[in-house]
């Protein structure tokens, strides 16, 4: 293994375990605190029951996310310093942004998950509140600089120094509004709809496993919640990611035709399901395509002409086959998820109500079915947007080959990362199953008499 | 000889900012590190509730002390990214094992906290928590210690002493391993100075004035040794605080605090104690800065010829200003709601 290829490994672990905790961080604070408000406005204690589990669950998973989080940042120049060194300056200013709106976020996660008992309910729920806005404003700072990286601006290349710096119109490049979109809503999406398949799961077993009424009621109320956000995000989803497609077809076609799998350059381009690209024959084979469509999604017409790969420098293709499977992996399960999405919004729209209930069992199903698919499908994304702008670590500019460490050996760091983050994500599955999901009738009971005790305000 | 102007330059503010920023860390974050090391120590008939005690005063706030090392290293790579590239390639070692000791004694504190509460569960991961919280401050301390010494190589290009006087003994030698013991040390006194004023009960206060009244030997025993093998060691940060007034000013004024933070442990005046301490580490931490001015990463990268542009200093200055405008509120809100003045 080179050290290149360890480095872009070792990248490529640390990005894909800290996203999962990443988009945990920006939606489960919304759900919590959604949650406790409706507690506040019904007194109905199933709602208080239910912000305080998913406190738990958010406080295991916000911690490794802190810390894994605090790898990346030091890990853009332990393995890229030349990259740090030209975009330091530049791009540093949204990592700055996101530093202190990372700080509000922790403080006020400390003050809401030991603060219960130790301050007002108002102040309670506003601390929930700054928390889901401040972790929001956290995501979006930082794919602000990953989305200088696809389209860089601010700034003029010469002689391998960067003049004439801006670091205003570097955050405001051309990316950043597709890329902050989509990838704010996916964290909406894939932690909202991953917490709705767990919840319809316990629901739609309750008739076998005899689930108290109250309990019943529990998840009932859960899945109400998780609905409200997973539904319109799901949904809203495959918009924007059109306008994120538009986005590569304007400023990176050579990305776009890698995800398309279009070899030639071609007028009404076919769009292509599945198939595999052939990089040595220069051809999409086993594909189902449907004619002229692509041309008419990236551009709005249906004659339009779409570069193909053939247009770019051969040393200037992304690995193909991985671009174009991620490609088709993210658009498949985001499909499924706005489909059950819609679904969900149909019999809740005929009923006026987001309250399902054992008896809606194929919904049920579907909901958890597709449970995983968000975080799958984030994971896809990213390959997409990251393997898609190979060779370059600054599209156009700057090469990922030549802004790797000297340091040798990256191999070990790479598997020392990646045994980690195994054994780390096996502790945390295992905790939120042993302590969190499965406990959630034991210790409702305690819970309850503890909210009788208080009152709702 | 040295004006106030050379104080008021646009990168000097903005590596001010920088030094702050490690000084806050140093008496939050790095406290929060040396409750682990009184886990890991914790002994006596109260062995439990000495760590009941750590796991309670950290749990809400360590999270939000940790930030402050996030924000060094964002204002470092933003503000003086050819310095952040150097440091980052030169003590790429001792940097993954400081990240790996972040990552296991973060995760091991919260898994302790939401795991069975089963004795050998709780131990496992109690001891993990611990032994991290151990190893991280010794290998902080090396890492300062060693741009300290002055003699990272610049590997922009390529290895070129070999890996072990690249990669290696810059790090792991007598001077930086002085520094990593000192941080530690550091961290633990600030650790069991907090502990005193927030123990519940009077024998679980004396425990800790006991470990605080031993920690602060320790700390001025190693920060006296640490300055002299930096004569040899880090010839820089020696002449730089052995020279001049102000030198003298912060070497007393650290040991002026030390001596009085002893004082009023003895005296069983806690607040005072606590007030003091913060006192005696800020003189160590700037007395540290002091010794590297201007340089960041001696013997070549200054402030001002590692400094991003003007206008990103410009503009990151006032993000720091604004940002710290809006956090302090919002901290003081957290230490109010958890560290109550009773």
């Amino acid at each position: 293994m080179s050290n290149l290829f360890a480095a872009r490994s070792q990248m490529a672990v640390s990005l894909a375990f800290h996203i999962i905790f990443a988009e945990v961080g920006i939606a489960m604070p919304l759900l919590m605190t959604i949650a406790e408000w409706r507690w506040q406005r019904t007194g109905d204690a199933v709602y208080l029951d239910l912000a305080k589990r998913w406190a738990k669950g958010t406080a295991i998973l916000f911690a490794v996310g802190a810390v894994s989080g605090t790898v990346l940042s030091f890990e853009l120049g332990l393995l890229w310093p030349t990259f740090m060194r030209h975009a330091g300056a530049v791009i540093g200013m949204p990592f700055s942004l996101e530093g202190f709106a990372f700080f509000t976020e922790a403080i006020f996660l400390g003050v809401y998950l030991y603060g219960w008992d130790r301050i007002s309910p108002r102040a309670h729920l506003t601390a929930g509140a700054l928390v889901a806005i401040s972790g929001a404003a956290s995501g979006i700072f930082v794919v602000i600089a990953n989305a200088w990286m696809n389209a860089p601006r601010g700034f003029r290349l010469v002689n391998g120094q960067a003049l004439d710096v801006d670091p205003v119109a570097a955050m405001l490049n051309p990316a950043a509004l597709s890329q902050t979109i989509h990838m704010t809503i996916a964290a909406y999406a894939a932690t909202a709809l991953a917490v709705a398949g767990i919840h319809a799961l316990m629901l739609r077993r309750a008739p076998l496993t005899g689930l108290a009424e109250q309990l019943q009621r529990f998840h009932r109320a859960a899945l109400g919640v998780t609905l409200a956000v997973g539904i319109p995000a799901a949904i809203l989803q495959p918009i924007s990611g059109d306008l994120s497609a538009r986005f590569v077809a304007l400023w990176q076609p050579v990305k776009l035709a890698a995800m398309e799998g279009q070899f030639e350059t071609e007028r009404g381009a076919p769009l292509r399901l599945g198939g595999w690209p052939n990089e040595s024959r220069r051809q999409t084979r086993f594909a189902l395509e449907i004619p002229r469509a692509l041309s008419l999604l990236a551009y709005h017409d249906p004659e339009a002409t779409v570069q193909g790969l053939e247009a770019f420098p051969r040393d200037e293709w992304p690995p193909v086959p991985i671009v174009h499977a991620a490609f088709q992996l993210m658009v498949g399960l985001g499909t499924a998820m706005a489909l059950v999405a819609a679904w969900a919004a149909m019999v809740a729209v005929r009923r006026r109500s987001l309250l399902f209930g054992p008896g809606d069992r194929w919904l049920l199903l579907a909901i958890a079915t597709v449970a995983p698919f968000g975080f799958l499908a984030t994971e896809a994304g990213w390959f997409v947007t990251e393997v898609g702008r190979q060779p370059w670590i600054v599209f156009g500019l700057l090469r990922t080959s030549e802004a790797v460490t000297p340091m040798p050996g990256l191999i070990l760091s790479f598997l020392l990362v990646t045994l980690l983050y195994c054994a780390l994500g096996v502790v945390v599955v295992w905790l939120l199953w042993r302590q969190i999901i499965r406990t959630s009738g034991e210790t409702l009971h305690e819970s309850r008499e503890r909210a009788l005790s208080k009152r709702a305000p | 000889m040295t004006g106030l102007g050379e104080f008021l330059t646009l990168p000097a503010l903005v590596a001010g900012a920088i030094a702050v920023s490690l000084n806050v860390y140093a008496v939050s974050g790095g406290a929060d590190f040396g409750g682990g090391v009184w886990d890991l120590l914790a002994s006596g008939k109260r062995r439990d509730q000495q760590r009941a005690l750590v796991a309670e005063a950290i749990a809400p706030i360590w999270e939000a002390n940790h930030v402050w090392l996030i924000l060094v290293i964002v204002l470092l790579f933003t503000a003086f990214p050819a310095a952040f590239a150097r440091l980052m390639t030169a003590l790429h070692i001792p940097l993954t094992l400081m990240l790996l000791g972040i990552v296991l004694r973060g995760s091991a504190f919260t898994f302790r906290s939401y795991d069975s509460k089963r004795d050998s569960v709780q131990r496992r991961w109690g001891r993990i928590f611990a032994i991290a919280s151990v190893a991280t401050p010794l290998i902080l301390g090396m890492i300062v210690g060693a741009i300290a010494t002055g003699g990272l190589p610049n590997l922009d290009r390529a290895s070129t002493l070999g890996f072990a006087r690249d990669f290696i003994w810059p790090w792991l030698s007598p001077f930086p391993i002085g520094v990593g013991v000192l941080a530690l040390s550091v961290f633990a006194f600030l650790a069991a100075v907090y502990l005193t004023v927030e123990a519940p009960s009077e024998g679980l206060r004396e425990d800790f004035r006991a470990r605080a009244l031993g920690a602060s030997l320790v700390v001025v025993v190693v920060a006296f040794a640490d300055l002299l093998l930096a004569q040899s060691g880090a010839p820089l940060v020696w002449s730089a605080l052995t020279t001049g007034s102000f030198a003298m000013l912060l070497r007393f004024g650290a040991a002026f605090f030390a001596l009085a933070a002893m004082a009023a442990l003895w005296r069983r005046g806690y607040r005072a104690a606590r007030v003091l301490a913060l006192l005696e580490v800020s003189m160590i931490v700037w007395g540290w800065a002091w010794g590297q001015f201007p340089y960041i990463v001696p013997p070549d990268l200054t402030i001002e010829n590692a400094a991003a542009p003007p206008v990103t200093l410009r503009l990151l200055l006032g993000a720091v200003v604004v940002g710290l405008v809006l956090l302090a509120p919002s901290l003081r809100y957290l230490f109010r709601v958890f560290k109550p003045v009773t």
